[in-house]
């Protein structure tokens, strides 16, 4: 009988009771992915000051660098303005708005992960039943996005003085970076009141830094004659007109903390006058009866994954578009390096570098389609563990004619990914080059020519899901992992050729610029295509043969 | 659990005798299962196990063309199993399974093209509405057996159901209702019906069975795996019992009630004496009350020693199925516990 009437007493704290326990929980629960997203942006900013040092000693390379960084709209757009030449300036500019993305989006995930995602999976309510105060859920569930913040500004602000960059501008820069984290932190609460479900949470959220992104973008590609006031109404835009390491206006870091603290304000007095579950966004009714489209699996696998493949058609449109459009400076950018520029030469001048620069933009377009085909093969077991696979194999649908369909839109939308790619890409150097047309066809040519190479990554997600289901996700994600680290960085590591070969992208002909005949640019495409042809059928095979759930 | 062997050993024990029984009640069953041609399922001595854990122990399964079949047993008993494999979602380890005349594994894009199917835990794709997945369901099956929309509509009435609402919107009772949807409105042979009502509040439940009577008049077959038992009192042609992956029992209710017990209670003009009679379980003396379960073969001799003493009042009862049912598994944890 104690323990009950224990439990009846209000406990000190009122409605924040029970806060230290649900954040602990949280911090629990975040334990690797936490402390590895704070590590990975503290040590791109650092060690892109370090490797400016190195790369650029002299005041004659950076401010050309500098030049063509300011001179050139597209990679305004990318990386935003440059105040001055010095390391800290270049440093700024290079990863300043990006390192604050990253840290933006750490802090949509966790939040929108502890508040909204708990509450729809209903481990909130079991928690809310506890003796827990009313606004302790949401308190616990900012926490920890804001605390991994602050760790970062306090981290670079460290640690950037010891790559002998000036401490007050390190100051700046670090609280530039980590404030955007707070001031999305404040954002994303927000959105966790207003969307009923954690993916329309995330998505609010993620439209909100999209949005930020763009504005910036447009702002600072403008320059002086244009609408530059648009980077004023983004807290992307806001790390850089702080100017760290370039004469501080200080007071530009306090818009970050007016954003969060009203965020929070905002979500605080939301939270208290919606129902628990509830959004304020009502839940829009959809169609009481199906199409004609949604008629067979293959209509259903298109209708599940279509949402996710216009974002990453979107995503792929404007990001190589813009790395399109700056390809013309390219040549420049690494003629300012005088190491960089000896490497480049050696392999043929401009023109070859441009190529260079092109078709390592397309094995990035191969490798990131790879991952999205891998995904959408393995929407394949997610829907087997979910016990959505039942039902359909329950009815007339054979098991290979279920697997096919999401094979199909595996296929299909990596083709068109890597299509949006070359097309966005030729567009964006055409445009700026004087020729639109033949740029974009070149570039559609180079982008498919990575097709088979990335459905063979994708086809390892099939053979597992066929075979060993249990290891599926994190065996294929494994292969997509190291295909990308081989190539990468397979060559800077100096791996054997046969450790090179095992990505199947160290087959694939470097295009646009290598030359292309029917030998060596069509047979490793077409024996490409065999092997992952093959594995697809062997998948199927043993897709066919298991039991299924 | 070094009394899992005892436990298992004993139960066999138990089960052979009251299999046997069983057998002799449903001698017309047998009959049909060796015609062959009305049985919807053929299920004979299935196995199938996960690893170490035995799920299917030789179990005995047989579903007569338009009927309605119960399938009883607790959690874990390996109902869902059973269907699994009656669907070819699962590969058999041993024993035979004929669905509709074919083989579930091989034959399942034709036989499931001839069934409807109501899973236990229903989930659903959170993106797409209920009546988007009705339909869905209902074309994924094939022309002949696709939905009717008339008998759609009138099913979305009686179960109140609102088919505009996006999925993830949906509570356990209505998921329930997107699947009983569409498989009552199919034009299939057999509904397998996995758990179907759980979920359902008992109005809906009441709903349910008023389909379930509606598709008998219709000649279809129905198994239904439940582990409500007033469910299946109300519904069911005949009955199997299932526990640890075999059938105990089979038969129609008034078979298995036939082999088991009455509830005697009696109110006698004069004390009467019936515990030197064999067949007499759970006897209660209270003066002149009598309170005792009577096997079948000795009735006769036990209402006449009570009229001999004179009585006031009398209730004879058949056991629930409730009351079977939790004997059956009362009796065996007791001769498992008394074997330990």
């Amino acid at each position: 009988m104690t323990t009950s009437r224990a439990a009846w007493t209000p406990r000190a704290g009122g409605a924040l009771a029970g806060t230290g326990e649900l954040t602990r929980l949280a911090v629990r629960r975040d334990r690797i992915a936490l402390p590895a997203a704070v590590y990975v942006i503290v040590a791109l900013v650092a060690g892109t000051a370090y490797s400016f040092r190195k790369l650029y000693p002299t005041q004659a390379g950076r401010a050309a660098l500098a030049a063509t960084g300011e001179s050139n709209p597209a990679l305004r757009f990318l990386y935003g303005r440059l105040d001055g030449d010095s390391l800290g300036s270049l440093t700024t500019w290079r990863y300043g708005i990006w390192a604050a993305i990253f840290t933006a989006l750490m802090a949509i995930f966790v939040v929108v992960r502890h508040t909204r995602a708990d509450e729809e999976a209903g481990r909130l309510e079991l928690m809310g039943s506890a003796a827990v105060g009313r606004d302790a859920p949401l308190t616990a569930g900012l926490l920890p996005a804001a605390a991994a913040s602050l760790v970062i500004a306090g981290l670079l602000w460290l640690v950037l003085p010891l790559a002998h960059l000036p401490a007050a501008g390190s100051a700046a820069l670090a609280l530039g970076i980590g404030g955007c984290g707070l001031a999305f932190t404040g954002i994303t609460a927000v959105a966790a009141q207003l969307a009923s479900t954690a993916r329309g949470a995330r998505g609010i959220a993620l439209g909100a830094l999209g949005a930020a992104f763009a504005l910036r973008g447009v702002g600072d590609a403008a320059g002086a004659g244009g609408p530059s006031w648009l980077s004023w109404a983004s807290p992307l835009g806001w790390v850089q007109l702080a100017r760290p390491f370039a004469a501080e206006r200080w007071w530009v870091l306090g818009l970050h903390l007016a954003v969060f603290a009203a965020g929070l304000a905002l979500a605080f007095r939301l939270a208290a006058h919606r129902d628990h579950g509830a959004g304020l966004l009502p839940d829009r009714a959809g169609r009481p009866a199906a199409s004609r489209w949604l008629s067979g699996p293959s209509g259903l696998a298109w209708r599940l994954q279509r949402g996710a493949l216009a974002g990453w058609a979107f995503g792929f449109a404007a990001t190589f578009a813009a790395s399109g459009a700056a390809a013309k400076g390219v040549g420049q950018l690494f003629g300012t390096s005088s190491a960089l520029q000896r490497a480049f030469t050696r392999i043929g001048g401009q023109t070859a570098i441009v190529n260079a620069y092109l078709a390592g933009l397309m094995l990035l377009a191969g490798m990131v389609a790879a991952a999205f085909a891998t995904s959408a093969v393995l929407r394949l077991r997610a829907e087997e563990t979910s016990g959505r696979a039942e039902p359909v194999l329950a009815t007339a649908v054979s098991r290979v004619r279920w697997g096919l369909s999401h094979l199909a839109v595996a296929v299909g939308g990596s083709a068109l990914l890597l299509a949006v790619a070359g097309l966005a890409t030729g567009l964006g150097y055409g445009l700026r080059t004087g020729s639109p047309g033949p740029e974009a066809a070149r570039m559609l040519g180079a982008a498919m020519a990575q097709l088979p190479a990335t459905l063979l990554v994708a086809g390892v997600a099939i053979v597992l899901v066929g075979w060993w289901p249990g290891g599926a996700v994190a065996g294929a994600w494994t292969a997509v992992g190291a295909v990308v680290a081989i190539s990468l960085f397979g060559a800077a590591l100096q791996l054997s050729h046969w450790g090179l070969d095992i990505s199947p992208f160290t087959h694939v002909p470097k295009l646009p610029g290598a030359a292309v005949t029917l030998r060596t640019t069509g047979t490793p495409l077409i024996v490409l295509s065999l092997a992952a042809l093959a594995l697809a059928a062997a998948g199927l095979v043993g897709l066919r043969r298991r039991d299924i759930g | 659990m070094g009394g899992q062997g005892d436990t298992g050993a004993t139960a066999q024990g138990g089960t052979g005798q009251l299999h046997g029984g069983a057998g002799q009640g449903g001698a017309g069953q047998g009959g049909a299962g060796q015609g062959g041609a009305g049985n919807a399922i053929e299920v004979r001595a299935l196995r199938k196990s996960f690893g170490r854990t035995v799920a299917l122990d030789g179990l005995d399964l047989t579903v007569r063309g338009g009927e309605v079949h119960a399938f009883l047993g607790p959690n874990g008993a390996g109902k869902t199993t059973t269907i699994r494999i009656l669907l070819g979602l699962l590969a058999k380890d041993g024993g035979e399974a004929v669905l509709l005349g074919g083989d579930p594994w091989r034959d399942a894009v034709a036989l499931h093209a001839r069934l409807a199917y109501v899973p236990g835990d229903v989930t659903l794709w959170p993106g797409l509405t209920g009546g988007e997945i009705i339909d869905l369901l209902g074309r994924l099956r094939g022309p002949r057996t696709g939905i009717d929309p008339r008998r759609r509509q009138e099913l979305t009435e009686r179960f109140d159901f609102d088919p505009a609402k996006k999925a993830r919107a949906y509570s356990k009772g209505n998921r329930q209702k997107v699947a009983l949807i569409a498989a009552l409105a199919s034009d299939a042979e057999l509904l397998i019906l996995d758990e179907p009502t759980s979920g359902l509040d008992p109005l809906m439940e009441a709903a349910f069975r008023e389909c379930v009577n509606d598709e008998r008049h219709e000649g279809r077959t129905i198994l239904l795996s439940s582990h409500i038992l007033a469910e299946a009192e109300a519904l069911a042609d005949r009955v199997t019992i299932i526990r640890e992956g075999r059938a105990v029992e089979t038969g129609t209710l008034a078979e298995m009630r036939h082999l088991t017990r009455e509830s005697v209670d009696a109110e006698l003009a004069r004390p009467a004496r019936l515990d030197g009679l064999a067949g007499v379980h759970d006897l209660h003396v209270d003066g002149t009350r009598i309170r005792c379960q009577v096997d079948h073969a000795v009735l006769n001799d036990v209402l006449a020693r009570l009229t001999e003493a004179g009585v006031r009042s009398l209730t004879c009862r058949p056991p629930t199925l409730e009351e079977l049912f939790l004997r059956h598994y009362s009796t065996e944890r007791a001769t498992a516990g008394a074997s330990r």
